[in-house]
């Protein structure tokens, strides 16, 4: 801004941006508070927890009506212990299944709407798949109590069972229709709309020339968008589905609706009830507040920490990846 | 002439195997149309069996006393929660708008600077964490840390936070749409920093900055998680106190009351969801238009 130094408007036009420098710092300021303040505030439970709060399957608040005792030097209930592996893979199941059903649903509805759709159709139908992205995430939840978890207890999940039953993780027993499959699945409708969405733009956004050499090589339409179109795309849809990871680990209310909200179990079938560590702590803080002690809030405190760093990971991943896709198809370019 | 026949009939084969291939290679992309048109049509087959279900449940439980009385105990009206949700999404505005705009113009506007780059960094940190992970940061901090049990203060403030990074992004991208040369004009006529972006940047990005304001409208009009334990819930309305006292929001309702066995409730929880997805709705259909507006106008 070396204009606006020498300009009249020297002093308020310093003043403005540090104006701007305070209120905008509100943003770096608040992913580190958060961080931080969560961080500092578990630190009692992750040093009574240790390691094995993220490898065992023990969360116990203790008995609630005993005197607090010490141990490990911090003041705990009888009895209590925190091990959440069993939400760690909960978690991680339900965000594979729903990346498994959400990424190619996504890539076809992108190439069908970007490629096999007439104008008017088209826009219609791209305005009814972002409609479904704007869809809040307790409205999900509401459709799959109400309309998913009936039609797949009662009617579906018994029928795969039977027909699918010889594939580990597919046999019986069919569930109530809470659990891992139901969790996966409404999952996938929410972060599907922005795989599409996004792959739709892209493809759109192609030059025209690449369409027309294919074309004048002999391939059909599918072709030219399967091996022509699609591999250059590579970096968007790695993105947009690292992204819609992102969502998907830190998803509550829906899958808090729709999960079972298993507690202590690793599940043993597609259809068992799991908890993801977004949904337990919106579940568990009422139970957590009966401990005298604090130190379930405290646990709970280093889950959404444990839940923040998988996030964050995943979207330094997610960068790292996309700025070196991007890198390499500008050099194959040039 | 035997060669004669073996070379016709090896192009003869030839033009079959092609002929074969093509075919081939035709039905193959046929079926792969038909499964990506299934894709989409699953998608939307999804979209219109929700909003159907809140469509016809939603409007059959409509009554105008919903509008006019309050929840007891589960049943009764909505007016506490419908007041909620507007007193929490004004609150939020007033303090994503001028955070997050402010965030977005610095990274903008002095995008080479080191502080723009950690705005950026850490915005992009933002948005990927978990709204249940912000709205226990805003139990231990404010409601537990600072005493103010749930609250208005404490949700708005929540829900303010998860918005900062989306209203901040919106505004950097649309400050980046506008032509440099612009700037240089009013740098030239002697206009400094501030005279520049806000009477000349901030006018051309105005239409995307809005829409950036309104996802955070409808972000603080359809978030529950975060608010489980910032706001609480209310039978009552609002008192006026900004700490202290527990506040009621349409989201709150859906996800408690389907739970309940009774009738009046569910009826309750699908006009809360109407509401609420009617309100989102409307919002993102009028930021659509407001975009599509300032793109005919260019």
């Amino acid at each position: 801004m070396t204009g606006a130094r020498r300009a009249p408007g020297f002093g308020i036009g310093m003043n403005f941006r540090r104006l701007m420098a305070i209120l905008g710092g509100s943003v770096p300021v608040s992913a580190v508070a958060i961080v931080l303040f969560l961080a500092v505030y578990a630190w009692p439970a992750i040093r009574f927890n240790g390691f094995g709060f993220i490898a065992s399957n023990s969360w116990n608040l203790g008995s609630l009506y005993a005197e607090p005792v010490s141990q490990g030097g911090a003041m705990i209930l009888p009895g209590a212990q925190y091990g959440i592996l069993f939400l760690i893979v909960g978690t991680l199941l339900s965000t594979a299944i729903a990346m498994l059903i959400a990424v190619p649903v996504g890539v076809g509805a992108a190439v069908f709407l970007a490629e096999a759709l007439p104008g008017r159709a088209r826009l219609w139908l791209s305005f009814l798949v972002e409609m479904l992205a704007a869809v809040p995430s307790v409205v999900f939840g509401l459709w799959g109590y109400a309309v998913l978890i009936p039609l797949l207890g009662h009617y579906i999940f018994p029928l795969m069972t039977g027909l699918l039953g010889w594939i580990p993780w597919f046999g019986e027993p069919a569930g109530s229709g809470y659990g891992l499959l139901t969790a996966g699945l409404v999952l996938s409708l929410m972060i599907v709309p922005l795989i599409a969405a996004t792959l739709r733009d892209a493809i759109t956004a192609q030059p025209m020339y690449m369409r027309e050499a294919a074309a004048a090589l002999g391939a059909t339409r599918f072709e030219t968008i399967w091996k022509v179109i699609l591999p250059g795309l590579r970096p968007v849809l790695i993105g947009a589905g690292i992204l819609a990871t992102g969502r998907a680990l830190g998803e509550t209310m829906a899958v808090l609706m729709v999960s079972g909200n298993a507690l202590n179990v690793l599940p043993h079938s597609i259809y068992a009830p799991i908890s993801t560590m977004a949904a337990f702590i919106a579940s568990q803080l009422d139970s957590a507040l009966q401990d005298p002690t604090g130190m379930a809030t405290r646990a709970l405190a280093e889950v959404a920490l444990v839940l923040c760093l998988i996030a964050v990971l995943v979207n330094v991943l997610a960068r790292l990846i996309l700025a070196r896709a991007t890198a390499a198809t500008s050099q194959q370019r040039a | 002439m035997p060669d004669a026949t073996l070379a016709d009939r090896a192009i003869v084969m030839r033009q079959a195997r092609l002929h074969a291939r093509i075919s081939r290679r035709r039905a193959v992309s046929m079926l792969a149309w038909v499964l990506c048109g299934a894709a989409l049509a699953a998608l939307c087959l999804s979209i219109v069996w929700i909003i159907g279900l809140v469509l016809v449940r939603g409007i059959a439980a409509l009554r105008p006393s919903l509008f006019t009385t309050v929840t007891q105990g589960t049943g009764g009206g909505l007016l506490n929660a419908i007041e909620g949700t507007c007193v929490l999404a004004f609150g939020t505005l007033l303090l994503v708008i001028p955070f997050g705009i402010s965030a977005g113009i610095y990274a903008a506007e002095f995008r080479s600077s080191v502080w723009a780059r950690v705005i950026r960094f850490l915005s992009d940190v933002l948005v990927g964490l978990p709204s249940i992970v912000l709205g226990y940061f805003g139990y231990v901090t404010m409601v537990e840390g600072l005493g103010w049990k749930f609250s208005v203060a404490a949700a708005s403030i929540t829900l303010a936070i998860i918005c900062l990074p989306y209203v901040a992004r919106t505004t950097e991208v649309a400050l980046g749409e506008v032509p440099q040369s612009l700037r240089e004009a009013a740098y030239a006529m002697g206009a400094g920093a501030g005279t520049v972006t806000l009477r000349i940047s901030m006018r051309l990005a105005m239409p995307a900055v809005v829409t950036g304001v309104l996802l955070a409208l409808a972000i603080s009009v359809g978030e529950t998680a975060p608010l489980l334990y910032t706001a609480g819930w209310s039978n009552y309305t609002w008192n006026g106190h900004l700490t202290g006292s527990p506040i009621g929001y349409l989201t709150y309702v859906i996800w408690a009351f389907i739970n309940e066995p009774f009738a009046a409730a569910h009826a309750l929880a699908y006009a809360a969801a109407l509401l609420v997805t009617g309100m989102v709705l409307l919002i993102s259909v009028a930021s659509r238009m407001i975009l599509l507006r300032a793109q005919r106008r260019m």
